[in-house]
């Protein structure tokens, strides 16, 4: 069972409201697409979710108990986070960094048991980089980079993925191969995955659910396909457009 | 795979690191036998063998490897947490603080008094550079930590310039830029014994770091995410760094590059995972300030070098291929 429910959250930052009162629920099995237009909130939101920073009012619950009374270490082997653009200051082989996402799990000296051994494994499989083990992590491309830390975040087995931008950056069809592999982590496997998504079409289609933010306050919230429709994206994004198609044919166009 | 290399480099430091101390306990002014030395080892007497192993070079050979072993480890440490290759362990202020309280225990004649005096006043002042960094470096990341240790080095070396320069008498100034050189000459057990439980302590609080500074390879935000408490380990950095590079910068004075170069030389193989380097980069710096003590007893000038100059000296060019060699490597 995993539910996160956050109520009221307010956060400021030099004497401005970055989130006012927003108050937001979600359970296993679902793929939240966090939109917005730069600066709304979703950085600050996804952070406050995750448990790394304190909103100056409201509170977070992770099945039922507040995130910041849970110890960060049991924290974060439940709970993965990955921020805008990660990267890796050292030239570490791709296995290595992806073993970093044990850390929580791991004891202070000592080295790896064959369970994580057997965990490393399957987090590089899961995102196809078997072949790329040894490589160096400041070597990879954009796409290869995202996949490892996407391995990174997965290798604990965590079951709420909270992700800023995984598809920033990335060529359509790394985008593609991205979101679908999120969709499935939370179709396929139960876990709850809530990502900031600039791509409209790709959350429209496999994303369970959308946020919708803007100045710091939830405008909407419902599944992709009801919710995303030309209102909305005039209301959030200041733009015309349009949401066309069904299912996995629906696209948003913009005029 | 890199890891694999590990062990054997492991092994290879440990016998080095034994036959320089072997060597050490040889080399001097005097040369020694084997046979001497073992003799001194085995059944002291008064004899002048038997006490110039005893009493000079083996507290001396200790001590470089605590000193040296600290230096690498440190510079590890530090290098880890700043993700910076150019970190060494004077970054937070620890050694300029101890080289200020040593110096005004030269300054103000209480070391001809008692002869423990500048080293038990250098840890003091690295102990009150460390508090003055922790507390300016309060709530802030890794950079405000940073910056800092760089106020509080600047002020520490701005203190010794004046008392450099308000020196009572030629004689004091003369003892003081001595001091600054740094050395291992003329240390006794005293030395170890007052040293050795600062640098012990502070050396197993830095090793303790290890899957901290990995994780923070990651950047601060993931690393937080994992688990991993910041200002702890932001605090654990600083108070070892006191303990330990305090503690030797009181006794020997300051010595540069080793902390720089030791994690360098090892990991080309080791790899670059923080934790990974820490204890071969502490073997290594070990072995480069025993290399560099002896050094500076065979080579032949009328006074005998001070192991700043030569470690300044012969960790330049160190330095200038590392440059080059960062210029290769890095993207």
């Amino acid at each position: 069972m995993t539910r996160l429910a956050a109520s009221g959250l307010k956060v400021s930052r030099g004497g401005r409201w970055i989130l006012q009162s927003v108050s937001v629920e979600a359970q296993r099995g679902e793929f939240i697409a966090v939109l917005g237009p730069n600066g709304a909130g979703k950085s600050t939101l996804l952070s406050v979710l995750a448990g790394l920073l304190k909103p100056e009012e409201g509170r977070v619950l992770l099945d039922g108990q507040p995130v910041a009374g849970i110890a960060p270490r049991l924290l974060a082997r439940r709970r993965a986070f990955l921020p805008q653009n990660p990267r890796c200051d050292w030239p570490l082989p791709v296995e290595r960094l992806v073993a970093l996402g044990l850390t929580p799990s791991l004891p202070a000296f000592g080295g790896f048991t064959a369970e994580d051994g057997a965990r490393i494994e399957l987090a590089l499989a899961a995102c196809d980089l078997l072949e790329h083990r040894q490589q160096s992590a400041t070597t990879l491309s954009g796409g290869e980079l995202s996949r490892a830390m996407l391995a990174r975040a997965l290798v604990g087995d965590p079951d709420l993925l909270i992700i800023d931008e995984p598809l920033t950056g990335l060529d359509p069809r790394h985008a593609l191969d991205a979101a679908r592999r999120l969709g499935r982590l939370a179709r396929e496997q139960g876990k709850l995955v809530i990502a900031a998504v600039h791509d409209l079409n790709l959350a429209l289609r496999h994303a369970t659910r959308i946020w919708a933010l803007r100045d710091g306050r939830l405008l909407a919230d419902g599944p992709a396909a009801t919710t995303l429709n030309a209102a909305l994206l005039r209301e959030v994004y200041d733009v015309t457009g349009c949401v066309a198609g069904e299912g996995a044919q629906a696209y948003v166009d913009y005029a | 795979m890199r890891g694999q290399r590990r062990a054997p480099l492991l092994g290879l430091l440990l016998a080095a690191l034994a036959a320089l101390f072997v060597l050490s306990l040889l080399s001097g002014r005097v040369w020694l036998s084997a046979a001497q030395v073992w003799d001194a080892l085995r059944s002291p007497s008064d004899q002048l063998p038997s006490l110039i192993v005893r009493e000079l070079r083996l507290p001396r050979a200790v001590l470089a490897c605590l000193v040296g072993a600290t230096l690498g480890l440190a510079g590890a440490v530090l290098q880890g947490l700043t993700r910076n290759p150019l970190a060494e362990p004077g970054l937070l202020g620890v050694s300029s603080g101890a080289a200020l309280g040593a110096v005004l225990a030269i300054y103000t004649g209480l070391a001809t008094a008692l002869p423990l005096a500048t080293p038990v006043l250098g840890l003091l002042g690295a102990f009150a550079a460390a508090l003055l960094t922790l507390t300016l470096g309060r709530g802030g990341g890794v950079l405000v930590l940073i910056l800092a240790g760089a106020a509080v080095s600047g002020l520490m070396l701005a203190g010794t310039a004046l008392a450099l320069n308000l020196a009572p008498n030629p004689y004091a100034a003369y003892e003081i830029s001595m001091w600054l050189l740094g050395s291992l000459a003329d240390k006794s057990w005293d030395h170890v014994l007052l040293a050795a439980p600062f640098i012990v302590a502070g050396l197993l609080l830095l090793a303790s770091t290890g899957r901290a500074l990995d994780a923070l390879g990651l950047g601060e935000v993931q690393a937080e995410s994992l688990g991993i408490d910041l200002a702890r380990v932001r605090a654990v950095v600083l108070v070892g760094t006191a303990l330990s590079v305090g503690a030797a910068t009181s006794v020997t004075g300051a010595i540069g590059f080793i902390g720089l170069l030791a994690p360098h030389l090892v990991r080309p193989f080791v790899g670059h995972e923080p934790r990974q380097v820490l204890l071969p980069a502490a073997l290594a710096g070990a072995l480069l300030l025993l290399a560099a003590d002896i050094g500076t007893r065979l080579l032949p000038f009328e006074q005998e070098l001070k192991l700043g100059v030569l470690t300044g000296l012969t960790g330049t060019p160190f330095f200038l291929w590392l440059v080059l060699r960062l210029r290769r490597v890095a993207p």
